[in-house]
């Protein structure tokens, strides 16, 4: 890598518009979003934080402006590649969107395969992820049969296991108690420590507090503050 | 990799067995009667190839025919086609007539004179045998001199063309409807699991799947449909032609035509194309790119 690949933004966003029918849910966003940086994103509800994480990871196409993913557009990329610049996104749904049919196992293995890993090697790398989030005797569970908290730190385990260079989370705490949010939070920080990029979209104030960051803070779609906090910081500061 | 296409391919079928069954039934009922038809035709093409094996042409001479019957044969047998002229001259045919006839020998005991005329019985070279053949033979025989009338059972070999033509015909088109019937229901088929598996495909694309990998299970489901459709349908076949072939009704009929079942080239063929039909209603129900 160049100093020149190591400088450059691993998320850059050029007047993004966003449109569902008549309802606009994202207007003339620009930021960048440096690699290895933690970043939360964060505004009250209908500010546009999901519909910005789904631009992330492709899962809309933006109505408007550009969206760069470790330099590459993927709206103008053609679908081999896009699933290519894929592999080096992990996501965290809000819903966890895990296979109901498959087990926690195939859940996670999925990844894997889909990125044409070794098969010989899969089991061992996707034992040691369910083990690093406490999942492993759950491994041939299916995901209908987990606990809320149990399910998010399979989806965690599924965003981690191909050691992405961007984990995309959505509401990554939002229905685990204290004890299963910190410890989904404790995940994230060791691959940002890793040297992945970590974004989380969050309503949570608190979890912002505890952690610190770049927050960027949405309102109406619009992007109205961009401010690195530290940990402990005064959220009435917002 | 591809293992693992398969077992997920496998579970796919088990998990909608009312479909998957409804499927193959199509399939096996669309080759039961794909097969018929060309085991039909085959054995129809088998029963005039050994007809026209024996054929042969009858060329009677008129009562005083200006050309020495060796030399008639010398020409006829210069003829493209004709493998042989043999000479029957009418006195010998009649003690021939008398043998065949010795039940009914009353019939020509009477007879005050010989009616037969001399003949010549010509037979064809095996690889000249078609029909335009054996009609421009009898038509250059009615040409030479001393002929006076030509047989070869035209009018029989005329219905036996249409016959065989028309089951050729009735047999590709009844084909051709079953097996748009098989690729339609296969599509659907394939359709309802992409759709029942929306969201698990959705999930493979955001996790970085290729599209030949998310589409690589609906194929090999396809191509299992239809090879299991085929087998089956194949089988059903085999059990009602070896049924039929081995009634007494038909032994008689046995005895002029050798009934075969389909050759092993052809039953590849019906497999091959009923394999491509599941994949190609794979291909069909998955579009361009899926939009589950």
């Amino acid at each position: 890598m160049t100093d020149a690949d190591a400088a450059a933004p691993i998320i850059r966003l050029a007047r993004v518009a966003h449109a569902y029918d008549r309802h606009q849910a994202l207007a003339d966003l620009s930021f960048e979003i440096a690699k290895n940086e933690w970043v939360f994103i964060t505004g009250p509800s209908g500010a546009g934080k999901s519909t910005l994480l789904k631009l992330l990871y492709f899962g809309t196409r933006a109505s408007a402006g550009e969206v760069f993913i470790d330099g590459e557009n993927p709206a103008r990329l053609p679908p081999r590649r896009v699933a290519l610049l894929r592999r080096k996104c992990g996501v965290i749904f809000q819903d966890y969107k895990l296979i109901p049919g498959r087990s926690v196992f195939a859940n996670v293995a999925l990844v894997l395969e889909a990125s044409g890993h070794r098969r010989r090697l899969i089991p061992q790398k996707v034992r040691s992820v369910l083990r690093l989030v406490g999942m492993e005797s759950h491994a041939a569970a299916l995901p209908p049969r987990l606990s809320g908290g149990e399910q998010q730190r399979v989806a965690v385990a599924r965003a981690i296991v191909g050691d992405p260079k961007l984990i995309l989370a959505d509401e990554p705490t939002g229905s685990l108690d204290e004890v299963s949010a910190r410890g989904v939070m404790d995940l994230l920080r060791a691959a940002y420590i890793r040297g992945a990029t970590v974004v989380i979209a969050t309503h949570d104030q608190r979890l912002i507090g505890e952690i610190g960051g770049r927050v960027l803070m949405l309102d109406r779609g619009r992007l109205t503050r961009s401010v690195q906090v530290d940990k402990h910081y005064d959220r009435r500061a917002f | 990799m591809i293992a693992g296409h398969f077992k997920r391919a496998l579970e796919d079928i088990v998990a909608n067995p009312l479909i998957s069954t409804l499927a193959v039934a199509t399939i096996a009922l669309s080759i039961l009667i794909v097969g018929a038809a060309v085991l039909i035709a085959q054995n129809t093409d088998l029963a005039l190839q050994e007809w026209k094996r024996s054929v042969r042409v009858m060329a009677y001479l008129a009562s005083d025919p200006p050309v020495p019957a060796a030399e008639l044969a010398r020409r006829i047998e210069a003829l493209e086609g004709v493998a042989s002229a043999r000479f029957i001259a009418r006195d010998d045919a009649l003690s021939e007539l008398k043998v065949r006839m010795a039940n009914q020998a009353s019939l020509l005991e009477n007879l005050i004179e010989n009616p037969l005329p001399d003949a010549f019985e010509i037979r064809l070279k095996p690889d000249e045998q078609g029909w335009e053949r054996l009609e421009g033979v009898a038509a250059h025989l009615r040409t030479l001199p001393g002929i006076g009338d030509v047989e070869y059972g035209r009018q029989w070999a005329g219905a036996a063309r249409d016959v065989a033509r028309l089951l050729r015909t009735g047999g590709m088109v009844m084909s051709g409807l079953f097996l748009a019937a098989a690729l339609a229901i296969v599509a659907n088929t394939i359709r309802m699991v992409v759709t029942s598996r929306r969201e698990e495909v959705e999930v493979m694309r955001w996790v970085g799947a290729s599209e030949p990998f998310v589409r690589a299970p609906f194929y090999i489901a396809g191509l299992v449909q239809g090879l299991v459709g085929a087998g089956l349908g194949l089988g059903a076949l085999y059990a009602a032609f070896d049924a039929l072939s081995t009634r007494p009704e038909l032994a008689v009929l046995a005895e002029f035509v050798p009934f075969r079942f389909l050759t092993p080239a052809m039953i590849g063929a019906i497999l091959a194309a009923s394999t491509a039909v599941g994949a190609l209603g794979a291909h069909l129900s998955l579009g361009r790119r899926s939009s589950a």
